[in-house]
């Protein structure tokens, strides 16, 4: 590698992948007074970053993230899984930003930046979208490799296999580009306790869509929030017999 | 999912035949044109391309096919033939070949600035989750993912919380790109039609990325997004041999075979049968989890299929609060008693 690589990683504080979420009385979110930690797609797209570095030690890898205050905890488990840096772009209310709000957030921020790199997770495991690395992919026109399982970066090309529908497929573009990350990709690493204590002495540099000139208002409204319906289950059978005489005449599926 | 959704749907439904003004909004001149992104592969329309027709179909209005690709010909014939479709657009070009979002997205901006669809549907696959938030940004709107429900013009339902809660939500932009949760909307069905083809608008094909190739995991048994019957198998399979196990009764209910993240991390089989959450969504007449602990992740792909059975040799396992049917058992006795048996 000729030149320095600079990677951009977004992060994303989400409930917990282990809470089961509940409706609020209100019907107008979900109860977010639970357990929150980073979203496990970005964990997989910090790791990417990371052992990029450590094939070429020149890399630089800047983490960002934005939302309310408490993103910042977010931030300080990229870099004490070996991030350099990290941007804070501070919103008051979070659950109001939508992924197009953060692409041009992030767009902002890679126009300051200058990465040849951007890894995000393939969706936030709460609002389910799949959309903010294609976005900013569109914003920025730059390629976009999105569900990689696997990352090859050279000198001037990345070289990613993607998950498809009926298997995987191969696609290669110039840097910079945008890569999001699919589960198969790596198999992120705890943070140890002498890199935790090293985190906190690490760089946040706060921003925010004001200085970043961004409109973050939201272009959806969520009219409600509603549990889904329960399924009646539980109900047991004794034999195998039993359960094919279930199916073929109670269920009629057989 | 869908359960919840259809007394709402049903009762707009309702609605349409009792109160005419009703109808006025929801099938003729409400002013809707929709442009639908036809997935396609080997020459035949694929993904979830019907099921976002039926969506389209919902809203009412015209809706325009779009087919790109390097030999599109066919699968603008085939999606000809689908109710509802007014006109074919055909941008055939090798640049399309491979759907890359690079040069797919600026045409479908170029679709969209030229013939001012008020929607843009595509499935929630693969292809529709890769092009159209890309198509979204360059309009400067909002992308609308993975519907379950349409309940207006600007209003639809999607889950959310890995389907653990269920979102209205309202769209303020002008236009609206959706895909579709192939298994919350039947497919269309083919009806006598001749919509007009032409000519899809010219649009910059800047080569931004390359397809080098792909591997494709070849199978004799149904697709499992469109299967009827599924059979998967998790932990609890041990390895990939004993997948062998669930091949042979798949065989014999014609059923297709998916896996949980466990049995797909653990290297049993391949990726592309992963059911859940970050996998496939399915919802077929029969689904049967074979050694799967039924975790919210797992769940969040199969709970609307209409029937569930669980074979699991641990009555704990969270799968049987939502099984139909469970079986507390050995799934090395069982499922070759089963196969056996059938």
């Amino acid at each position: 590698m000729s030149k320095a690589l600079r990677i951009v990683v977004p992060v994303k504080r989400v409930i917990d992948y282990a809470v089961k979420v509940r409706v609020n009385p209100s019907k107008t979110d979900v109860d977010r007074n639970v357990k929150h930690s980073m979203n496990p797609f970005d964990e997989i797209a910090v790791e990417e970053a990371v052992r990029i570095k450590e094939r070429l030690p020149s890399t630089e890898i800047i983490a960002v993230s934005c939302g309310s205050a408490k993103s910042q905890e977010t931030l300080r488990t990229a870099l004490a899984m070996g991030a350099d840096t990290a941007i804070h772009v501070e919103v008051a209310d979070d659950s109001k930003l939508q992924p197009l709000a953060v692409a041009k957030l992030l767009k902002a921020i890679a126009e300051e930046q200058k990465p040849d790199v951007i890894i995000l997770g393939k969706q936030a495991i709460d609002d389910d979208s799949n959309q903010t690395g294609q976005m900013l992919a569109g914003l920025l026109n730059w390629p976009q490799a999105t569900f990689a399982s696997k990352v090859e970066i050279s000198d001037t090309l990345a070289k990613v296999t993607r998950e498809v529908d009926g298997g995987l497929e191969t696609i290669s573009s110039k840097l910079p580009v945008i890569i999001t990350t699919d589960l198969r990709l790596n198999e992120p690493r705890y943070a140890s306790l002498p890199n935790i204590m090293k985190a906190k002495k690490k760089k946040l540099t706060k921003s925010s869509p004001e200085q970043l000139k961004v409109d973050i208002a939201p272009r959806l409204e969520t009219l409600k929030v509603e549990e889904p319906p329960k399924r009646q289950g539980g109900k047991k059978v004794e034999s195998v017999d039993d359960l094919i005489d279930k199916l073929k005449n109670e269920a009629k599926v057989l | 999912m869908f359960a919840a959704l259809r007394p709402n749907i049903l009762s707009r439904a309702a609605a349409v035949q009792t109160r005419p003004i009703m109808s006025r909004l929801y099938t003729t001149g409400s002013g809707n044109s929709s442009l639908l992104v036809v997935e396609h592969r080997n020459g035949a329309v694929d993904g979830a391309t019907l099921n976002a027709l039926t969506a389209a179909q919902k809203l009412g209005g015209d809706i325009t096919a779009l087919v790109a690709g390097g030999a599109p010909e066919n699968v603008a014939k085939e999606i000809a033939k689908y109710g509802g479709i007014t006109k074919v657009l055909v941008a055939k070009d090798d640049a399309y070949a491979h759907s890359l979002p690079e040069t797919l997205a600026p045409l479908l901006v170029e679709a969209q600035k030229k013939l001012g669809f008020s929607h843009v549907f595509a499935g929630h696959t693969a292809f529709g989750k890769n092009v159209l938030p890309r198509v979204a940004a360059l309009l400067d709107v909002a992308a609308i993912s993975d519907i379950t429900g349409i309940e207006s013009e600007d209003t639809f339902v999607r889950p959310i919380y890995a389907g653990n809660a269920i979102a209205t939500v309202k769209s303020s932009d002008k236009v609206k790109i959706i895909t579709v949760r192939g298994t919350a909307f039947p497919a269309a069905t083919t009806i006598q039609n001749s919509p007009s083809e032409e000519a899809a608008p010219d649009a910059e094909k800047t080569a931004l990325s390359e397809w080098v190739g792909e591997e494709l995991i070849k199978s004799d048994r149904p697709d499992l997004n469109s299967a009827k019957r599924v059979i998967s198998g998790g932990r609890g399979m041990k390895n990939g041999e004993n997948f062998q196990m669930l091949y042979d009764l798949a065989d014999k209910m014609d059923a297709a075979v998916g896996a949980s993240r466990a049995a797909v991390d653990a290297g049993y089989v391949d990726n592309s049968l992963q059911i859940g959450q970050t996998g496939k969504i399915v919802a077929p007449e029969l689904y049967i989890a074979v050694g799967i602990s039924g975790a919210i992740q797992h769940l969040a792909g199969m709970k609307d299929s209409k029937t569930i059975v669980a074979i699991n040799k641990d009555a704990e396992a969270p799968i049987f609060q939502v099984a139909d049917y469970g079986l507390v058992e050995d799934l090395f006795k069982a499922v070759p008693e089963m196969t056996q048996k059938l």
